[in-house]
């Protein structure tokens, strides 16, 4: 399986031919062109086009292309995604309002129709599905396994607390639970958990604030509204020097003492196991990944 | 004849005599002993200690000035897009029946764009400037004006006036606060403008300067921008200018997306390039990413606790506010960007008014900006060889000002250009810029929002760079992948009438500018 970073995925509203010029400038490690909620109803059409041949014609470079799409439940649903999969260069679709894992094969079906007329390799295509409701925190775990083509599960904050009846607050404690039980459920099916937005593009201490948290829960990333959110999300995840320095010497420690065939390995007083070995790993591979 | 960039440069132009074809950015002033210039004579004036020089209308103080047909004028643009001055004068001239006047200002805003009615009418013959906008930018551009207009920098402007290649015959200095003596400021009064750094040349070397101001305070008027003995008349009118448009209250950073990356970029170019240091002198333009800059700069001046020895140039209150921050400890002012600076003009020791001369004149005995250790410069295009346009607009049309920027380029250690890669579907790396105001060979790197290009003469930087996780490449490189997005939009076409000079700092001929074909 391939390993990527997605510690930040910049949305970009599928009308703004602007924006879509400049998506890959900001260093984000995926691109999402929004279909959804940022377009109009007047503008679907004209957005799909506008996202479908940008990324058919226009060479973006280093960073992930997906595309969130309108829900199954919509007339523009199977048209986004033939459209979007037959530009070719499209790397994964976000699925909003995901409910249950029906909904992914669902998508998974017309993806591989669609992939197939486009003469694309089966399976090219991953599945994001948004996890924007109460039914579908109950079925993470299902949805997270649903489909091969599924490699990130993400929870999409406002609509949760809006399906739940209650306020979104800038704390958050109210989707706490929901966002440990999507983490978890990804965790166990071994893919990304991508975090939701935050939404006070001027609050940049908030932003650190609650990226710290969501990073502690073991989210993987976080979708962004604004590049200038991309920096310090960026920082958060992306090992220290001093966090990179500890790991390589834990794994030369690690390696020196199997060779020596030792029993109990330690680094300055401290244990080493398996465990610390592969969290030591996972830092080296990352800060290989990160920029 | 060719000049060093292979441009046509004619030897001789009725009414501008004979020209000097450009032959690299330091050679004529390496050379410069064996010409043996000597400053421009000016008339001396003396009057009588009781002698009163108010006078009551602008028409008496023409009048009493000598002001004769064919005579040059000179103005200063320190009130930029507000000013009201220098068109009330014109139009008082027309109406005094004045004709074939040359105008010499330090440079020309949308305030002036009416500026070609009097040339139509023949009050005006010639235009020497720094900028051109609007209307009168355009009609330069298609090629209405007999004699071609003449575009000088900052330094180079200084530099005319004190050799006597442009004699002022009569200085018109709008002066925000002025005694009925004539010392002037432009810190004061509703049309206050802060420096008025291009002016005091002009009041220096003028033979006759007129003071004019909306703003006559007692005896003695301090502090002193230009002193009395140099004025002979004040002339005391309503409104200097439109405070709205001398400058807002602040100068605000931008929030486009675009601008910041290209200024992150370029503060980190700043930072690795060996030019990070203890002491470094900094100039920036008030544009949106060249102003960024700065802002990502201070931060990492900051957090690396390194203090710079002085800001110099256009000073923006965003400037003002990195001094505040205890980054630089001198700030030189030779014009202000906006109102917040032109209060710490007056409460801080450390903020300095200097004038053009001092600034940026290549022939005196060291500009401040020979000792400029960083610039950052913006760009309407750059080519391949690094030459910069920033005239011409996308149209064609001269709709822009050649300013400090060649000065600056010339003289700074580090010089940084920063623009976005394209504007719309027009690209701004191309070929060949349509009119060079910056030769490349004082330019050392381009910063765009996808790539970064180092000049080739720089391999100490290319070095200094490397391995910094910078998005380097190569100049023809960065233009082909913008090529790739835009396409190549057809550009406008230009006939081989010449409807302007640049001329560099030097005094030599760099460029021309074009007039165009319009459809």
């Amino acid at each position: 399986m391939e390993i990527r970073l997605r510690r930040t995925m910049l949305y970009i509203p599928g009308n703004n031919p602007g924006m879509l010029q400049i998506a890959d400038i900001f260093g984000a490690d995926s691109v999402l062109f929004d279909l959804e909620d940022s377009v109009p109803h007047s503008e679907k059409d004209s957005a799909r086009d506008l996202v479908s041949n940008m990324i058919k014609y226009r060479a973006y470079e280093n960073i992930e292309i997906t595309v969130r799409v309108n829900p199954l439940n919509t007339p523009y649903f199977e048209d986004d995604v033939k459209e979007i999969i037959a530009a070719k260069k499209l790397q994964a679709i976000r699925l909003p309002k995901t409910n249950r894992a029906e909904d992914v094969d669902k998508l998974a079906k017309l993806i591989g129709k669609y992939e197939k007329e486009n003469e694309i390799a089966i399976g090219t295509i991953n599945i994001h599905p948004m996890i924007e409701t109460a039914l579908g925190v109950e079925n993470a775990f299902s949805i997270a396994t649903s489909s091969v083509r599924v490699n990130a599960i993400t929870i999409g904050g406002q609509d949760l607390t809006a399906d739940m009846g209650i306020a979104k607050t800038k704390s958050g404690e109210e989707i706490l639970w929901a966002r440990s039980r999507i983490v978890m459920a990804a965790k166990a099916a071994r893919i990304d958990a991508v975090d939701t937005i935050f939404a006070d593009i001027n609050d940049k201490n908030g932003l650190i604030e609650e990226t710290r948290l969501i990073k502690k829960l073991g989210f993987t990333g976080k979708a962004v509204i604004n590049p200038r959110q991309i920096e310090p999300i960026h920082k958060i995840f992306t090992p220290t020097e001093k966090e990179i320095l500890w790991a390589q010497e834990v794994i030369e420690t690690y390696d020196k003492g199997l060779k020596e065939g030792k029993g109990v390995i330690a680094l300055r007083g401290k244990m080493i196991d398996p465990p610390v070995v592969k969290r030591a790993e996972k830092i080296i591979t990352i800060s290989k990944l990160g920029k | 004849m060719k000049n060093q960039l292979g441009i046509d440069i004619p030897e001789y132009v009725e009414n501008l005599g004979k020209l000097i074809p450009y032959k690299g950015a330091f050679k004529r002033i390496k050379n410069l002993q064996k010409e043996d210039l000597r400053l421009t004579p000016t008339k001396i004036r003396t009057y009588l200690p009781e002698r009163n020089k108010l006078v009551s209308s602008l028409e008496k103080a023409i009048e009493r000035s000598g002001l004769k047909n064919g005579d040059t004028i000179s103005f200063h643009h320190h009130l930029r897009g507000g000013d009201f001055l220098l068109m009330k004068v014109v139009e008082t001239l027309d109406k005094m029946g004045f004709k074939d006047l040359t105008i010499f200002s330090s440079s020309l805003t949308r305030a002036h764009q009416n500026l070609y009615e009097y040339v139509e009418k023949g009050v005006v013959k010639k235009i020497f400037t720094s900028g051109l906008r609007g209307e009168l930018g355009k009609f330069v551009s298609r090629g209405k004006m007999d004699i071609p207009v003449v575009i000088r920098s900052h330094g180079g402007r200084a530099r005319a006036i004190k050799t006597g290649e442009v004699k002022i015959d009569v200085a018109f200095i709008s002066a925000p606060s002025s005694d009925k003596e004539g010392n002037l400021n432009g810190v004061r009064g509703p049309s206050a403008c802060g420096s008025l750094g291009y002016a005091m040349v002009d009041a220096q070397y003028a033979n006759c300067v007129i003071a004019v101001t909306d703003n006559l305070v007692d005896y003695p008027n301090t502090p002193i921008s230009i002193p009395q003995y140099q004025v002979d008349y004040v002339v005391k009118i309503d409104r200097l200018g439109d405070p709205d448009k001398i400058g807002s209250d602040s100068t605000r950073l931008t929030n486009n997306p675009v601008d910041l990356v290209i200024a992150e970029n370029a503060a980190n170019v700043i930072y690795n390039s060996g030019y990070f240091r203890e002491g470094m002198s900094f100039q920036t333009g008030a544009g949106g990413a060249s102003l960024a800059t700065a802002k990502y700069l201070a931060d990492i001046m900051e957090e690396k606790k390194v203090i710079g020895s002085y800001a110099i140039g256009g000073i923006s209150s965003y400037i003002v506010d990195i001094y505040k921050r205890g980054l630089f400890k001198k700030m030189f002012d030779v014009q202000s960007f906006d109102k917040g600076v032109v209060s710490s003009l007056l409460e801080n020791d450390d903020h300095i008014e200097i004038n053009a001369d001092f600034y940026a004149n290549p022939f005196n005995s060291g500009a401040i900006i020979n000792n400029l250790d960083v610039v950052v410069l913006a760009a309407y295009e750059i080519d391949t060889d690094f030459n910069v346009n920033v005239l011409v607009d996308s149209h064609g049309y001269a709709q822009g000002a050649s300013g400090g920027h060649s000065d600056t380029a010339a003289t700074a250690k580090l010089t940084i250009i920063v623009a976005p890669s394209f504007r719309s579907r027009i690209p701004t790396v191309v070929n060949k810029v349509n009119t060079v105001i910056t030769p490349g060979e004082t330019v050392d790197i381009l910063v765009t929002e996808r790539g970064i290009a180092i000049n080739p003469r720089r391999k100490d930087l290319m070095e200094n760079l490397k391995g910094k996780g910078l998005p380097i490449k190569d100049i023809h490189q960065l233009r082909e992948k913008v090529e790739i997005i835009t396409n190549n939009p057809k550009m406008f076409e230009f006939t081989d009438k010449i409807c302007g000079f640049i001329e560099y700092r030097d005094g030599t001929i760099i460029d021309t500018i074009k007039q165009v074909v319009e459809k």
